[in-house]
């Protein structure tokens, strides 16, 4: 027998899986649910290609065992955008800014820089550095990654989207 | 060993496969007939076999090349639309298919097994632009920062002005007037005195049946309109959705999926495993003994990773069993000594009297440079699906070499090129490791096994440990300085040469030069890695000038200028970097500013390097970057590829080195292979320099020179002269931190 089945929810929709609860998340996400947005990029954590959100907070899904992602809201770049045809504000953003190169990286990235703007809506320099320094970059795009993160702070701030925030965790 | 470098010996691999993609020549009776059907839909006209025209004029340009990350499926198309004349907004892109109708493989022989460069007189004509073009994209490698300078300039806009020329006569006929009375905007053609105008499309059929110019005149550089802007690139939407099918994406019905564990000693024998050692494991199906690797087939890359790991794997015992780094240096050292004594070193550049010159020299300064090997680490881990039925295999996965990836595997898997096809994904990094066709034939080969589709998927430790390698190399120079401080002969030997031909070169004007090098082999595999050979010898030629300028009692930026009043082009870089990086400003104490120059690939680039000793470590706050690519087709992605090269090149100047020990890679991951990360990424101000100069690539050339700028820093501040990389062996705080 492979495993037990489990049900987990991945971007507001119900998915059930039989599996090795001991799986990580990334390949059940990659390979039971076909969302293959978020990347394998090392398996020991060091990367960030594999960040999803779990309840909001950011996770390396290739340490994340599956079933502690039971009873959770999974978040994964395929989720974050308001609709179908529209993008996230830190979507949009990445655009304007042509961050990505290759690309492959660019998931961790946005769905990384997506949970630093919901906890921090104006971060400064030091804490991008902070929230970001875990998503590793080989086409070195880091300052466009930097300027995406700024451009989609102003543009939130102007929408008035984070207004409502909790500020509680800035200094 | 001259003009035939190991980047061409790729190129002859894939002739002898028989497989390569040309341009084909545009006239009538030319092969455009047989793409045809494999490039157009219904109702679109092939118009020569690099764009096609759809009913409502829209314009799909197809690019033979892939795209990771340089941006070359935005700025071809942007040359050849612009040739045309056409309307950016309706223009789009297609990747060549990897097939060989595109061949044309008598000019290819001529050309490339012929090793003769392009007649100057054919490379502006149809023909002769497919001849050179042949060189890079005929087998459809995407490297050499030559997508641009080669297919951008032989193919895409020869194709476009060709295209525009025949659209222009198509619609004289159709109207009956002359040509010189239309004018073309948009993809919209205009008689004016009858007031008329009409889309492209209008004139497609007549177009089609003429025959194509075989010199279209080309804009000169003022009569760009789209080449020299920055549109949006057209793959950037996809990759912030989630939605960029990358290789490791792939998905084909029916698939499983594999891991492998390869001899972590290059070149040892596995010993087999039976299927024993999986049995009674759910969901996991075959064990695949190959002749230096294992592969666990699994319903879940998961299930094979975790299956590997299970099963007893050894290898035979190999003569490289005790190979360690120390050994291969002594080695180098010994050969290059052995060279000398024999006076057998192989000659890259010679002129004038060097060795006369340093016997009567008032000064003779040498030094000793070294560099590690590195591996490439591209994001995306090494990949490749594939299907094996009866005589046909079909792949998928990102390659920089689709056709040397169907050339290897047919040869593996002693097929004809023709019944195996490759489908080329976007390519999560590719540096150069995506050019070699490792992954591809072990993905053919397990597929064999079995009667279903199987993804390979490397895990990260055997990307590390599996990788062709940026050699590991000393340098060694002796020069000649009279009292002066002008360098008056220059001595460099090192280990290997492969390409760019010119990297070991300096643009210095010193008289007498002697530039030699020796083979050394190791068991270690080599393989392009982003700047190939100008990644290191940046690093040694300009460390060791940055030497002779403080043994000259001089300051590094105006000694080398007084070394380049010959070199106008190299001059204006380096004045310009140095006056952006405000060079003569004075800094702090722990800070230092050190300067760079180098051409590799066309391009001449300088950087100036600001850091600084904290407590932590070396932190390099500041980068000016300014080169001169010629033209930059595409300013902003220019300046995207000189930030990308300098974090790559910053990457390898820090921290990186892959060690050898037991005759195996002792590096695994990103937390021993370390790389840059945001908070370690300097401030980087790019300058483009459009010159008008032949133009020159953008993917490579910034990484050679960061490595130098910032080690010559670090002497500036410190007086520490870094001579082996990478930075993070050398304590700098506890040997120089002026405190308090």
């Amino acid at each position: 027998k492979v495993g037990i089945l489990m049900k987990i929810l991945v971007n507001r929709k119900e998915y059930e899986v039989e599996i090795d609860p001991a799986t990580p998340l990334l390949w059940v996400i990659r390979e039971q649910c076909g969302l293959t947005g978020t990347k394998f990029g090392c398996g020991i954590g060091q990367c960030g290609a594999c960040t999803v959100q779990l309840d909001g907070d950011p996770v390396r899904s290739c340490l994340t065992p599956v079933q502690q992602a039971v009873d959770k809201e999974i978040t994964t770049i395929e989720g974050i955008a308001p609709g179908e045809t529209e993008l996230h504000i830190v979507q949009q953003a990445w655009i304007e800014e042509q961050v990505p190169q290759c690309g492959y990286c660019q998931s961790g990235q946005i769905m990384a820089a997506h949970a630093l703007l919901t906890s921090n809506p104006a971060p400064t320099d030091k804490d991008i550095d902070l929230a970001m320094r875990g998503n590793i970059c080989r086409c070195g795009t880091y300052s466009r990654v930097r300027k995406g993160i700024k451009r989609a702070a102003g543009a939130m701030s102007t929408a008035g989207i984070t207004k409502d925030l909790d500020h509680g965790e800035m200094d | 060993m001259g003009k035939w470098t190991r980047r061409a010996f790729i190129t002859t691999g894939v002739l002898t496969g028989g497989a390569l993609v040309i341009g084909v020549a545009i006239r009538p009776g030319n092969r455009a007939g047989k793409v045809k059907d494999m490039i157009a839909s219904e109702g679109e006209t092939v118009l020569n076999i690099w764009l096609k025209i759809a009913a409502d004029n829209t314009i799909t340009v197809i690019v033979p090349h892939a795209e990771m990350g340089q941006g070359v499926h935005t700025t071809l198309p942007m040359m050849l639309a612009d040739e045309m004349d056409a309307d950016w907004k309706t223009v789009q892109m297609m990747e060549a298919p990897g097939h060989k109708q595109y061949a044309n493989y008598a000019l290819v022989r001529g050309f490339i097994m012929g090793r003769k460069d392009i007649p100057a007189i054919l490379t502006g004509t149809v023909d002769g632009l497919f001849l050179a073009a042949t060189r890079q994209m005929s087998i459809q490698i995407t490297g050499g920062s030559g997508s641009v300078r080669f297919t951008g300039m032989y193919a895409m806009r020869v194709a476009g002005a060709a295209a525009r020329a025949v659209l222009l006569e198509g619609a004289a006929k159709e109207w009956n007037v002359q040509v010189n009375e239309l004018t073309v905007k948009d993809s919209y053609i205009s008689h004016k005195a009858s007031d008329r105008s009409a889309p492209f499309a209008e004139f497609v059929p007549r177009a089609a049946d003429l025959s194509q110019p075989s010199k279209p005149r080309l804009k000169t550089t003022d009569e760009f309109k789209i080449m020299g802007t920055s549109p949006p690139r057209f793959d950037i939407p996809e990759k912030v959705n989630g939605k960029a099918d990358f290789g490791i994406d792939v998905v084909v019905p029916g698939m499983k999926y594999a891991a492998i564990k390869a001899s972590p000693v290059f070149g040892a024998r596995l010993k087999p495993v039976g299927d024993a050692a999986i049995k009674g494991i759910a969901g996991v199906h075959k064990i695949v003994n190959l002749e230096n690797a294992v592969a666990v087939i699994a319903d879940g890359y998961w299930l094979a990773k975790t299956a590997l790991e299970k099963i007893p794997v050894a290898f035979e015992e190999s003569v490289h069993d005790a190979v360690g780094q120390d050994n291969i240096y002594e080695q180098y050292l010994k050969d290059m000594d052995a060279a000398i004594a024999d006076g057998n070193e192989l000659e890259d550049l010679q002129k004038g009297d060097v060795d006369g010159t340093l016997a009567d020299a008032a000064n003779v300064v040498e030094a000793q440079y070294r560099v590690p090997y590195l591996a490439h680490a591209t994001m995306e881990p090494m990949n490749c699906t594939a299907l094996v039925e009866k005589d046909r295999c079909t792949l998928w996965g990102g390659s920089q070499n689709p056709l040397g990836f169907v050339s290897s595997v047919a040869e593996a898997l002693d097929l004809d090129t023709e019944n195996v096809m490759f489908h080329n994904r976007y390519l999560g990094g590719g540096f150069g490791r995506r050019a070699m066709e490792d992954v591809a034939v072990q993905a053919a080969l397990i597929a064999r096994e079995v009667a279903y589709p199987v993804k390979l998927i490397w895990s990260r430790e055997e990307d590390i440990r599996q990788d062709h390698y940026r050699e590991a190399n000393v340098s060694r120079f002796k020069a000649a300085m009279n009292d002066q401080g002008r360098v008056t002969a220059w001595n460099n030997q090192f280990v290997f040469k492969h390409d760019p031909e010119e990297a070991p070169h300096i643009p210095y004007g010193i008289d007498h030069q002697f530039i030699h090098y020796t083979e050394s082999d190791t068991h270690v595999p080599w393989g392009y890695w982003r700047s190939v050979d100008s990644s290191m010898h940046a690093f040694f030629t300009e460390s060791f000038m940055d030497e002779l300028a403080y043994k000259a009692n001089k300051d590094p930026y105006r000694f080398r200028r007084e070394h380049l009043v010959r070199a106008p082009r190299f001059l204006k870089v380096l004045d310009l970097a140095a006056e952006k990086a405000q060079w003569d400003l004075s800094l702090p104490d722990n800070w230092g500013r050190g300067i760079s120059i180098h051409q590799s690939f066309g391009t001449v680039v300088a950087q100036v390097a600001e850091i600084e000793i904290t407590e932590e470590g070396l932190k390099v706050h500041r980068v000016v970057c300014v080169a001169d690519p010629g033209f930059a087709f595409h300013p902003d992605g220019f300046k995207a590829q000189m930030e990308s090269g300098i974090v790559f090149g910053l990457t390898a100047a820090l921290y990186g080195e892959i060690t050898i020990e037991n005759g195996s890679v002792k590096q695994s991951n990103f937390h021993d292979y370390k790389m840059v990360r945001i908070n370690e990424s300097p401030n980087i101000k790019s300058y483009v320099i459009q010159s008008d100069n032949w133009p020159g690539g953008a993917g490579e050339p910034s990484t050679p020179g960061i490595a130098p700028a910032v080690t010559n820093a670090v002497f500036d501040a410190t007086g520490i002269r870094i001579r082996e990389l990478p930075v993070k062996n050398h304590d700098l705080v506890a040997k120089s931190l002026k405190l308090g």
